[in-house]
């Protein structure tokens, strides 16, 4: 997993509420047995105003001018501003891969979905959570403002806003680390083999019916 | 977060008598590994787990924890020839290999066990109370109706608990939705979650595990709790529950995977204390009166945006919160909806009853009795009715419901996901709208462009006979 550390990014902003994974990356793409190769097909329902399948050549698809990420002020975003409840519907880990295969290596949002939330950090792509108003502030600036950057530092656990606001955000202290360190889940889990075993054992003895 | 003050006051919720039975390890700050008794596998989303594991030079845990089986993919007409849309063929066929070559458990396209995989579970007795149940579906909280904790895991999840048989989770917070009374005739259970996601939101659940309670809960069929639970997700929850009782123990009996003799009778005698404690504390409580539902009709595009058959589409210009205004605007542009149009005066071109929501025998016998004899409108194009599981469609055939179906003009199908979210064939065309037994109505869900209201079987069957949606309590 890569390492995510510090990001200075351009902001795109997205305002809708409730953005579920099938508008993150509709079913069609979910055939592919790769886990690369989403990103041209990130919102393709909102993105194109053709009906996009597997295998299409993206570059020659007519693009829906009015839907914000085809707009050439938010071109090379890195950093997705969202509404509430980001990521909610289907578990489906294609939504953060699409994500993080366009650019993005963080989203901004009031709140998100849990399994959504937990993909992300498997994916090296950080979730933040702002309370409303600071995520009010921020689509006003971004909206205002052509070239609209943000610092994330996830040490400090703080986004740097170009008028100098800093906003304070919380992070599972585990999570961070991972992420920090860029360290693979099953490694870490592999580390209590011994603990595994030792609890397979006691269990079934109590509940033997779980082994059979 | 929860406070460990509660656990050690001697009374415990039935999520943390699920929870504190499968702790591995726990670090100080709570991150937890979790071990993992059922690992169901499909099609979509194990692909890149399988191939990860294989990179990584690691072999499953314990594949008789897991049960694997192809659904989203599947054609639900003639299957003889296989799946024609290459792509989708490729992904089946790379779950029947990767089950293959490990030695997994699959049941394959022309298995009659075959079927969408959250029927399949609970039908074949492989989810049983007690148990941690994951798969790489977000609607795996259906098995919670079992008293299990039960949820859906992404694939990098998926190829986690393949790899180490656990999780690394940090405990949920825990809502129970209590609800008290009766359902009036016609209002299902489809209809009772419809409105407890009215009423908390599709984020009301986020960081809770739900547990459902209270007797409207209890005089539900383990096809009704499991319907309950299916929908727990919608409400942003991952895992939805119920506590075990007799009506849990006579659904289990005699099923394949569930244990026999000596071992049955000690199962039992555990599933019976998976219950919360009476004075157990929940970190949030949210009450229904069952007498007061009606039957539901979504209107928008998420499954908040909900309303009674006897309401109208809501009007954006009463709602005060500019977020929930817009979206409510995007919503009716999307359905070709204007504000206060009465809901049974919506036209409807296609009825989808199926689903992991709503596709067990239960939901297409109350489907059949609303359509005997009767024959769907004109403005109709499309009704089908889509069996679980193979075990489903037998058994429906045996009661001859696949004869009222097709006499009442409906397609009798193959068992799959289907229309639920169209990755196989059968979809929406744009601007198609649809009475559907399923979970989601996201735009795009059922095909691009296509118009989804959800309703329980009884609601979509009477809108298939009618042309629009009706109150099927007057029909």
């Amino acid at each position: 997993m890569d390492k995510f550390v510090c990001v200075n990014g351009l902001v795109v902003p997205l305002d809708r509420a409730n953005v579920d994974t099938d508008a993150i990356i509709p079913k069609q793409f979910l055939k592919s047995i790769k886990r690369a190769g989403f990103g041209p097909n990130l919102f393709d329902e909102w993105r194109y105003l053709d009906h996009g399948e597997p295998g299409m050549d993206n570059s020659r698809r007519p693009l829906n001018p009015d839907f914000v990420l085809n707009q050439t002020r938010y071109d090379g975003a890195q950093i997705l501003l969202a509404r509430e409840n980001f990521g909610c519907g289907s578990s489906r880990e294609h939504a953060p891969w699409a994500l993080d295969d366009y650019g993005f290596r963080a989203i901004i949002a009031p709140s998100f979905a849990d399994i959504f939330c937990n993909n992300c950090f498997k994916n090296g792509l950080l979730p933040i959570v702002l309370d409303t108003a600071s995520v009010d502030d921020l689509f006003q600036a971004v909206t205002a403002t052509p070239g609209y950057h943000l610092q994330i530092d996830l040490v400090q656990q703080s986004i740097i806003a170009p008028n100098g606001v800093v906003y304070n955000f919380e992070v599972d202290a585990f999570r961070r680390n991972c992420l920090l360190n860029g360290l693979d889940d099953i490694g870490l889990t592999l580390q209590h083999v011994k603990e595994i075993k030792e609890y397979e054992t006691r269990r079934k003895s109590e509940a033997p019916w779980l082994f059979a | 977060m929860r406070y460990k003050t509660k656990a050690s006051m001697g009374t415990q919720t039935l999520y943390d008598k699920l929870w504190n039975s499968h702790v591995v390890h726990e670090e100080p700050d709570g991150t937890t590994l979790i071990y993992i008794d059922r690992h169901l596998v499909h099609e979509v989303t194990s692909p890149q787990a399988f191939e990860g594991l294989r990179l990584a030079g690691r072999k499953p845990w314990r594949i008789t924890s897991m049960l694997a089986v192809a659904d989203h993919n599947v054609p639900t007409t003639d299957r003889t020839q296989g799946i024609a849309d290459p792509i989708s063929r490729l992904q089946v066929e790379t779950l029947d290999s990767n089950c293959d070559e490990l030695g997994i458990t699959e049941f394959r396209m022309a298995d009659v066990r075959q079927g969408i995989v959250h029927v399949i579970g609970p039908e074949q007795g492989a989810t049983l109370p007690g148990m941690t149940v994951v798969c790489g579906d977000s609607h795996t909280s259906t098995h919670g109706a079992f008293a299990a904790l039960a949820f859906g895991i992404g694939t990098s999840e998926v190829e986690h608990v393949m790899a180490t048989q656990c999780l690394l989770m940090k405990k949920a917070r825990v809502m129970q939705v209590l609800v008290e009374g009766t359902l009036g005739k016609g209002v299902t259970a489809k209809d009772l979650v419809l409105a407890v996601i009215g009423k908390i939101g599709t984020a009301g659940g986020t960081g809770y595990a739900i547990e459902f309670a209270g007797s409207a809960i209890r005089g539900l069929s383990m096809e009704g709790r499991m319907t309950v639970c299916n929908m727990a997700i919608e409400a942003g929850a991952r895992a939805g529950m119920i506590a075990v009782d007799d009506t849990t123990i006579r659904y289990l009996k005699g099923r394949p995977f569930v244990p026999q003799g000596e071992l049955w009778d000690k199962a039992v005698d555990y599933w019976h204390t998976l219950h919360s404690d009476e004075n157990a504390q929940f970190d949030k409580v949210v009450k229904l009166d069952a007498g007061e539902i009606k039957p539901q009709v979504t209107w928008g595009t998420s499954p908040e945006m909900v309303v009674a058959i006897d309401g109208n589409v809501p009007d954006p210009a009463r709602e005060s919160d500019p977020v929930k205004r817009s979206s409510m605007d995007l919503s009716l542009n999307y359905m070709g909806l204007r504000p206060n149009t009465p809901i049974i005066e919506i036209q409807i071109d296609k009825v989808f009853i199926g689903s992991c929501t709503n596709a067990r025998i239960e939901d297409l016998r109350a489907a059949a009795e609303v359509v005997r004899g009767k024959h769907i409108a004109v403005n109709v194009k499309l009704a089908m009715a889509v069996p679980g599981s193979g075990l489903v469609k037998q058994q429906a055939e045996r009661e001859g419901l696949d004869k009222i179906f097709v006499e009442a003009g409906f397609e009798w199908r193959e068992p799959g996901c289907s229309m639920c979210l169209a990755m196989n064939a059968d979809k929406l065309e744009p601007g198609e709208r649809c009475a559907s037994t399923s979970n989601r109505n996201f735009e795009g869900r059922q095909g691009p462009g296509g118009r989804t209201h959800l309703v329980s079987p009884e609601m979509a069957a009477a809108a298939a006979i009618a042309g629009h949606f009706v109150d099927v309590r007057s029909f």
